[in-house]
């Protein structure tokens, strides 16, 4: 008898997260409201039987789509979750974004989102950060640990990575520094798609053909996000269009491709 | 037929569009640094058709705008130190498809200072293709690789001998290569399913058949691939399930933990180790998901059990007739990737499953350089240095839950931690027997039939067996709880008796000293006629020191063996020294400060409290009237007759 790849790919997700919320007395999970996060949300409740034992942070840079934030407030009433909201006051105060702003693609996104994270984690002294990043999004995140570690200044060492065999994941780390855990690092977009589907999950309807003839594939900040032109209304449908499709899924986000290195250097800097 | 020019390659051997998402092949390729590993899988994702449109002409176009040739590796060599330095430093993982199956191709670096990231990479593997040099030959890296993927349990391993438009396309340096490194790994034991010819920077015998190595006769890369097979997980194997943690989120009391090996249903009797508990799988508890009544390997589940056993991280379930060895002792090979050697005599952490422990070699008894595959030498005085492999002996401090990795691997590998930083990986070859508290198996399952039976006792006593064992310093008050535990229960018409070292001493171990062994052996024997008693439906109180942990869980161990199920209560009596030092009943203290008594538990030998104790009292707190009630009240459900 054997399970069949999606279950196999919950089972590993669900060891994951079980190994995270063991190991950090102080852990929350970034929930960004897209599917990957919300398949990671998910997951959370079949780990630890309906509940999701740690606090859920919304990095909210304001600008949003706005249907995502009433959205996330109605799940987090059904679902009873806890819930922090982190925010760049200073820079939204000042002004220093993109586009009305003076910052390029890249700053907007290192103060808004970056920055703000640094700020939640510091104030709540988290030492686990659980993010929903995976492999075939982009090719650093496709270099990886699930168990990856960040320095005092959030920073990502890419060049020495800590070896991870065996499940045996990396969960003594110095004070003041942090590990980001990566439980759906193994899934591709059509796994999580196909995952929404057999699980018959709730998923924000941005994703879906509005009637325009365009849809969300990856959601981010309105400025910088674009639709793909879609005509996908459903789930099922979403998951065909997967199946022979021969575009990348962070094509829609143009912070990405202000120069060869943009997003290694985001990722060093502790985005996402 | 392949050209210098990739763009103009027809994608046609293979299509990567279509269909579900299924299983997937996960394949590392290795070798020895600037053999072509990054280029092998960014032409592989070429000419199977695997790039999102447009990713090879905007590669193309960075190449140009800086200046250097376009290069197949930069598809995966995505850090900028990685493009600038044209080598791979960490391993990526990039998913394709042939048209028969889905695949991730895991890079891996080839350096040495980056074995640690190539370590990584193989370990998540199910096969691997080594990559060699046509022109070079077999280097230091190739052969150290070959190494790493046995100690890893990477059995489906190929040969691909690159560069060949370097040397000719010539047969006889194809012949020379591929003689020279399938040797090496028959010294390993690895015989390679196919040795490819291939030019990764031109495509030869890559998707396509080359018209270049007509002396060839076998297949391409991407046959080689599909025809690689994705193991099943170890169903066939003994059960084992390490316990991550027991959750009590609602009313439940969830055991939670991945089944690594074998098969469980409701119903099945299971064998908790070190602790050596047993209960009756109740149900399998999961959310949003229909009920089901059994798991298999692989399964994240969790379970309840009919008993409300006191559990923690780090027990492994097992059926009882099939059981890990539990043991302070065992051999292993390990490689080491720390900057600081590997030496005897220096704790370490080591993790195996969920079981993390504190350990230290006692022995390096041979090195092999996994370059040259020369040795076993005898270690110098220098341990295991980095990227060496050597076999050692590992004594831990407490008891330790494993299987020779040949028998069940899941059980059979670990990671040692230096500090806050994994620096290497071994498997087990062996649980040392002389530390091992219980035979891995039981060899006899039957007990003797003909006496009267367990159930008739009970029915007569009124009660079931048990053991009562009291832990704790000298003056704790063991004895005289003991004492009056026992008239307690006499006067309810409780069938109990008392085992202190006055009634034991005199006869049964009257040939025993107080050297530590003799005092190991003296708890044996408490601990296997206490079993007796219980066995007969008495209810045994045992009244001992009993400072070492060990000799604790081996009298649980002792009274679970063969599957008797009778209740083994560990009673802490936590009374501080300071307490106990006052009373001093017999002045024992008094001489061991004096330095009369050498080895005086609390004074100049270590007491290890128990962590999981079924009670804890401390009866400096409590006074004795109250200390007898908790005991009844903790023993009169679990003696109930059912």
């Amino acid at each position: 008898m054997r399970r069949d790849h999606l279950t196999a790919l919950e089972n590993e997700s669900v060891y994951i997260l079980r190994e995270a919320f063991g190991k950090f007395a102080n852990l929350a999970m970034l929930w960004s409201i897209g599917k990957d996060s919300t398949v990671l949300l998910w997951l959370a409740r079949k780990a630890f039987f309906g509940h999701v034992p740690f606090p859920l942070i919304h990095i909210d840079t304001t600008y949003k789509i706005p249907s995502m934030i009433d959205y996330r407030d109605r799940l987090v009433r059904e679902w009873n979750l806890r819930l922090i909201v982190g925010r760049n006051d200073a820079v939204l105060a000042a002004g220093a974004t993109f586009p009305a702003g003076r910052a390029t693609r890249v700053a907007c996104c290192s103060a808004l989102k970056t920055d703000a994270l640094h700020g939640v984690i510091d104030r709540h002294g988290f030492t686990g950060i659980i993010v929903g990043v995976r492999r075939d999004e982009e090719p650093t995140r496709a270099k990886e640990r699930y168990f990856s570690p960040r320095n005092q200044a959030m920073e990502w060492d890419v060049t020495d990575q800590p070896p991870e065999l065996w499940d045996q994941f990396k969960t003594d780390f110095a004070p003041g520094t942090h590990i980001r855990v990566h439980p759906l690092l193994h899934w591709t977009e059509l796994h999580v798609w196909e995952y929404i589907e057999r699980e018959r999950m709730p998923i924000i309807p941005l994703y879906f053909d509005d009637g325009t003839g365009q849809r969300y594939r990856s959601l981010g900040c309105a400025p910088c996000t674009g639709r793909i032109a879609s005509t996908a209304r459903t789930v099922s449908d979403i998951v065909a269009e997967l199946r022979t499709t021969r575009t990348s899924e962070r094509a829609g986000r143009a912070q990405d491709r202000e120069s060869e290195a943009a997003f290694e250097l985001l990722r060093r800097d502790g985005y996402m | 037929m392949a050209t210098g020019s990739p763009s103009r390659l027809a994608r046609r051997a293979v299509t990567s569009s279509a269909g579900p998402s299924g299983e997937r092949l996960r394949l590392v390729v290795v070798g020895h640094v600037d053999h072509g590993k990054s280029t092998l899988i960014g032409r592989l994702l070429h000419d199977t058709g695997s790039l999102p449109d447009g990713k090879y002409e905007q590669l193309a176009a960075a190449a140009a705008r800086r200046g250097v040739p376009f290069e197949f590796a930069n598809l995966t060599d995505a850090l900028q130190a990685e493009r600038d330095q044209n080598a791979t430093i960490d391993t990526a993982h990039v998913g394709f498809r042939t048209a028969r199956r889905e695949c991730v191709l895991i890079d891996a670096p080839g350096h040495r200072e980056f074995l640690k990231n190539m370590v990584t990479g193989a370990a998540a593997a199910d096969a691997a293709i080594v990559i060699v040099d046509a022109q070079e030959g077999v280097r230091e890296q190739s052969r150290r690789h070959g190494t790493l993927l046995k100690l890893l349990g990477i059995e489906q391993v190929a040969v691909a001998v690159n560069k060949l438009d370097l040397v000719e396309y010539a047969q006889a340096a194809f012949e020379r290569i591929a003689g020279d490194y399938t040797a090496f790994l028959a010294g390993l034991g690895i015989t390679p399913r196919a040795v490819v010819p291939i030019s990764a920077r031109f495509g030869d015998n890559i998707a396509a058949r080359s018209a270049r190595t007509p002396w060839y006769a076998g297949g391409t890369i991407v046959d080689l691939i599909d025809a690689f097979t994705v193991p099943r997980p170890a169903v066939d194997r003994p059960l084992r399930l390490p316990l991550q943690a027991v959750y009590r989120f609602d009313h439940r009391r969830i055991l939670a933990g991945r089944l690594e090996s074998g098969t469980l249903r409701v119903g099945d009797r299971l064998l908790f180790l070190p602790s050596g508990k047993q209960s009756t799988v109740k149900t399998i508890e999961q959310w949003h998901a229909p009920a089901r009544r059994s798991a298999v390997a692989g399964d994240a589940v969790g379970l309840t059990l009919v008993d409300q056993l006191f559990l923690g991280r780090g027990e492994v379930a097992s059926r009882l007739d099939d059981a890990p060895s539990t043991t302070s002792r065992f051999t292993a090979r390990l490689f080491w990737l720390g900057r600081q050697p590997f030496r005897t005599g220096r704790s370490y952490r080591f993790k195996l499953a969920t079981q993390e422990f504190d350990g230290e070699a006692v022995a390096i008894t041979a090195v092999t350089d996994a370059a040259t595959l020369e040795g076993p030498a005898a270690p110098g005085d220098g341990g295991l240095s980095a990227s060496e492999v050597g076999e050692i002996t590992v004594r831990t401090r407490r008891p330790v839950v494993l299987d020779p990795y040949d028998r069940v691997p899941h059980l059979g590998r670990f990671v040692v931690v230096d500090g806050l930083d994994v620096c290497g990986g071994g498997i087990v070859l062996d649980a040392d027997e002389a530390g091992a508290l219980m035979p891995a198996t039981s060899a006899n399952l039957t007990r003797p039939v003909g006496y009267v039976s367990c159930e008739r006792r009970q029915a007569r006593h009124g009660h079931r067996g048990a053991v009562v064992w009291f832990t704790g310093l000298s003056g704790a008050g063991k004895s005289t709880l003991a004492a009056a535990l026992e008239r307690e229960l006499f006067a309810r018409g409780w069938e109990a008796c008392v085992l202190d070292g006055d009634n034991v001493r005199v006869g049964l171990s009257a040939d025993l000293g107080f050297t530590a062994a003799d005092r190991a052996e003296n708890l044996r024997r408490v601990a296997e006629v206490a079993r007796l008693f219980a066995e007969q439906g008495l209810i045994a109180i045992t009244a001992f020191i009993s400072p070492s942990r060990t000799d604790r869980l081996r009298a649980r161990q002792i009274l679970g063996r063969e599957g008797l199920d009778v209740p083994f209560a560990e009673v802490y009596l936590s009374t501080p020294l300071a307490a106990c030092e006052a009373r001093d009943p017999k002045r024992l203290y008094a001489r061991a400060r004096a330095g009369e008594i050498g080895e005086f538990t609390g004074i100049s030998a270590p007491f290890e409290p128990p962590d999981h104790a079924d009670l804890v009292i401390d009866t400096s707190a409590v006074g004795l009237e109250e200390a007898v009630a908790q005991l009844v009240e903790y023993l009169a459900p679990r003696l109930a007759v059912s």
